[in-house]
């Protein structure tokens, strides 16, 4: 497989990688800041989420095509890696998180729209999915490090 | 410069590049949210109840902020290494644009972003957003691209 046979190529799929998170997480972060009522507050919840949740879910499909690349690249190494696991596991609770808010706002537009500081669990929703994300983005920076510091 | 007392110093915390590493990418999201939102919006993507300018507006905090965090954690990072950058060509395209995309973005993009609807043409918008975008790019690409062994 070219991944595993020719660094060059797994190099340029690390290069997509990182540079996609720059879409993705820009993007999540925004609505997210957003959520908390600390930006854009003159601009209603639904504006800033039509805007920039398409170009969150393309980044965050790049991210997961080419990050299964990166992993099967070396999968024991990469199961074995403390960080990965850790990692993965912030993955899956950011997702539900997402999941959980996408579910409970999309049908309707919610009375709080408007608002520029919306309500306790709103704001309490978007405040777990930045610390989530900051995790999956710190830990993934990490994986290369296991085999100098353990 | 790198082999300053200090420097040495730096480089053998064994956590400290990788945490400033780390710091740079938050900072990234920071960055890249508050350019996209508004070069998104000035190429017509999105919704269009709230006028750019608005949005501009409110950004500009988010992208100075991001652009501080970027800039100090950038130089701190450029210290540890700073023999083995200087002499990388692609060390030098990233500062080259990354100058030009301050210099742009602090001028004829917050000019733009910041008239009025009605004022400003529609391909004038979309060319200085996608001027923003590709410069930005530039920036990410030789910053990926020095990080290589």
């Amino acid at each position: 497989m070219a991944l595993h046979e020719s660094h060059y190529v797994f190099l340029v799929v690390l290069a997509v990688h990182v540079l996609t998170l720059a879409v993705f997480a820009g993007t999540t972060l925004m609505i997210d800041l957003r959520l908390l009522g600390v930006a854009m507050a003159r601009a209603p919840v639904s504006e800033i989420a039509a805007t920039l949740l398409p170009w969150s879910v393309a980044g965050f499909v790049v991210m997961l095509v080419t990050g299964s690349l990166l992993f099967y690249a070396a999968p024991v190494l990469r199961y074995e890696n403390l960080f990965f696991r850790a990692k993965m596991t912030a993955l899956v609770l950011a997702l539900v998180n997402a999941w959980a808010c996408h579910r409970a706002i999309a049908r309707r537009i919610p009375p709080w729209d408007g608002d520029a500081v919306p309500p306790r669990h709103v704001r309490l929703a978007g405040g777990v999915s930045i610390v989530l994300w900051a995790f999956v983005i710190t830990t993934g920076r990490l994986i290369p490090y296991q085999q100098y510091w353990f | 410069m790198q082999f300053s007392p200090l420097l040495v110093e730096m480089r053998a915390v064994w956590w400290l590049f990788p945490g400033i590493a780390i710091l740079h990418l938050l900072g990234l999201a920071i960055l890249a949210g508050a350019v996209l939102l508004v070069d998104l919006r000035l190429l017509g993507f999105g919704a269009r109840r709230v006028p750019v300018a608005v949005l501009a507006r409110d950004a500009e905090r988010w992208l100075k902020g991001g652009l501080a965090v970027m800039l100090s954690t950038g130089l701190l990072l450029f210290m540890c290494f700073a023999t083995k950058y200087y002499y990388l060509a692609f060390f030098w395209v990233k500062m080259a644009a990354l100058a030009g995309v301050i210099v742009f973005t602090f001028t004829v993009r917050r000019r733009v972003a910041l008239a009025d609807e009605a004022g400003a043409g529609g391909t004038r918008r979309k060319t200085v957003a996608l001027m923003s975008l590709s410069l930005w790019t530039t920036v990410a690409l030789g910053g990926r691209w020095i990080g290589f062994p």
